[in-house]
């Protein structure tokens, strides 16, 4: 099989471009379902039969959950492309990721905590579902700071890629975790599309998030990997070209 | 309107969560524009010193 495609992919100058030329693509889709999302989540969604206006912290909140997970993930698997075929692009991606994953990460322990409150009367457990989530900001930080005590470029790409592959063992444990042990915390609303406990008019408005939170995400990283691209490159001759542009 | 507002009695949970989604997805714009035209700017003057190299 011919790879000189994905080399040609891969260099700095074009991933440069090609990231930068992307952005604008993903970036208007997720603001306009932003929009459709909220406006769906606050105003059209009934309240819920239980919980009353209070459930409409889902709208923000498990969009951020399924973000910290899928943003881990696509840390790890960048590390371990940037690991196995050693391919810089792959590491600097891997690099871009981790900030992000974790201030979502933040965001969907922050906002399970206010929710929290009113439903469960309490703002904190040691329940499964929200240890496992926590354990998962440890993690991000963990690389973050191994990444920067590192001072070699290649070794610093090497040490995080490590820790961040080991943990992935993370992600299936949060999954799981409502399963698993008797969490305080409430089962998936949407593991399965095909069945959702969630009436129609509650759904689609979470779906429209999720999926202008994932569009958001591809965006930051796709202008933090540029930023990435342009610290780690050493030949002038490209950048003196692009940058003149 | 201000029924929606009130949010059933939950609005000193509801709105912060989506404050917070706002400071969330705002720092994440901010931080990564910052980061770029920093990145930029310092390539930019390494592309400057590289000049005479050969």
């Amino acid at each position: 099989m011919n790879w000189a495609w994905l080399h040609k992919l891969a260099s700095p100058p074009h991933a440069y471009r090609i990231a930068g030329n992307l952005v604008p693509w993903f970036a208007w889709p997720a603001g306009v379902l932003l929009v459709l999302g909220l406006y769906g989540g606050l105003v059209l969604a009934p309240p819920d039969y239980l919980q009353g206006d209070a459930f409409r912290i889902v709208y923000v909140h498990a969009p951020a959950a399924w973000l910290s997970m899928a943003a881990y993930a696509t840390m790890a698997v960048a590390a371990a492309i940037g690991l196995v075929w050693r391919i810089k692009l792959a590491h600097a991606a891997a690099a871009a990721a981790a900030p992000i994953g974790a201030s979502f990460t933040v965001l969907a322990l922050a906002t399970g905590a206010i929710w929290g409150k009113p439903t469960w009367g309490t703002w904190w457990v040691w329940d499964a579902r929200l240890t496992s989530e926590l354990i998962l900001l440890f993690l991000y930080a963990g690389v973050m700071a191994l990444r920067g005590s590192i001072d070699d470029r290649d070794r610093a790409d090497r040490a995080s890629a490590v820790l961040a592959i080991v943990g992935v063992v993370n992600l299936p444990i949060i999954h799981y975790s409502v399963y698993w042990w008797n969490t305080l915390h409430q089962p998936s609303t949407l593991t399965k599309i095909a069945k959702p406990s969630m009436a129609g008019d509650m759904l689609w408005p979470l779906l429209t998030m999720m999926l202008a939170f994932t569009l958001f995400f591809a965006v930051v990283l796709l202008v933090r990997l540029r930023a990435e691209i342009l610290q780690r490159e050493r030949n002038a001759s490209w950048l003196r070209m692009e940058l003149a542009r | 309107m201000s029924e929606f507002v009130r949010m059933g009695g939950y609005a000193a949970y509801v709105w912060p969560s989506f404050a917070l989604a706002a400071v969330v997805l705002a720092w994440n714009v901010i931080a990564a524009r910052r980061l770029l035209a920093t990145a930029r700017e310092r390539a930019q003057g390494r592309a400057i010193a590289g000049q005479g190299a050969p």
